[in-house]
């Protein structure tokens, strides 16, 4: 068993009202950024486990998010890296 | 009747749920544990508001894991009246007893005003003693209230007519202007299938006396007994 280091990446669903990034949004546009599209705020959990391999640690967090980590109405998830601690 | 009302680490209005049961309906009401393994008893389930584990990672995420909450299902999935209220209704949420999710408000703000409610059904254990289309004033307090469904879903709860309560304003009409935080169809609280699970956002419990400014609030917990003594 090796210890990784997994990144997930949870962010509102698309096409859903996300009122964070909107606010976000507006204000890099008052900043002056006019390059700015639309702006998404989610959140970024970083999950350390033991596992056989790498497809194992993504897999365990995987089944975490489907269970706890994300909301399977609202939200989607993705595995941003996995890497051996 | 027992009531048992869920405390959970963060939950704030459980001991206001035991004060409505038992000052306003003079029945039994006890607190549980989110530790405990049996509802001691308990006829009809309460999940108070509050900010149970300091709504970290989402509203109601982390308490729908709580020991008791096996029981709590267990018990609706019997056909036990369970009502949540606020913080509740997002965890019934997330344990799956209702349908949907709260989300961030869509002003971004935590809203603490009295809201008016129009009573869209009447056939739940918690309001068959309402009137239909009867419109309510209760408070609401909360900054995760944003009522969100898929299309197939809202339309779903829309045809079996399992929107409980709707934002409306005085004249009884949903108006984006009446709606405090963007819930999709004005949508303030929903039943399960059989009406005998119910979640809201604004709380009844602290509207049961003059000096509060409402006492709406009163039927639904008066409905309770309305099916006792049928």
């Amino acid at each position: 068993m090796t210890l990784f280091k997994v990144s997930v990446h949870i962010v509102p669903r698309k096409g859903l009202l996300d009122p964070q990034g909107k606010a976000v949004a507006e204000a890099l546009h008052t900043l002056g950024f006019a390059t700015v599209g639309d702006v998404h705020v989610g959140r970024h959990l970083i999950i350390e486990t033991k596992a056989a391999d790498a497809a194992g640690a993504e897999a365990a967090v995987r089944d975490m998010c489907g269970r706890l980590l994300a909301n399977p109405v609202t939200e989607d998830y993705e595995i941003a890296s996995v890497v051996s601690a | 009747m027992k009531v048992g009302v869920v405390t959970f680490p963060g939950s704030n209005c459980d001991e206001d749920a035991v004060f409505a049961i038992v000052e306003h309906l003079h029945e039994e009401a006890f607190l549980l544990w989110h530790k405990e393994h049996d509802l001691k008893g308990a006829d009809v389930i309460i999940l108070p508001g509050g900010f149970s584990y300091g709504d970290y990672l989402r509203a109601g995420a982390i308490a729908r894991f709580s020991p008791i909450m096996q029981e709590v299902v267990a018990h609706a999935k019997r056909g036990g009246p369970v009502i949540g209220i606020c913080n509740g209704f997002q965890i019934a949420c997330e344990a799956g007893l209702l349908p949907g999710a709260l989300l961030r408000n869509v002003g971004l703000q935590f809203r603490a005003i009295p809201v008016t409610l129009k009573v869209e059904n009447t056939d739940t254990v918690f309001t068959r003693a309402a009137t239909k289309g009867a419109l309510l004033t209760m408070p609401i307090a909360h900054g995760d209230g944003r009522y969100t469904a898929d299309d197939e879903t809202i339309a779903r709860l829309e045809g079996e007519g399992r929107v409980v309560f709707r934002y409306v304003d005085a004249q009884g009409t949903a108006t984006a202007a009446a709606n405090p935080n963007g819930a999709m169809h004005n949508i303030a609280g929903v039943t399960n299938k059989t009406g005998t699970v119910v979640g809201l956002m604004p709380h009844p419990e602290r509207a049961l006396e003059p000096l509060l400014g409402s006492t709406d609030g009163l039927v639904l917990f008066q409905s309770l007994l309305a099916g006792v003594n049928a």
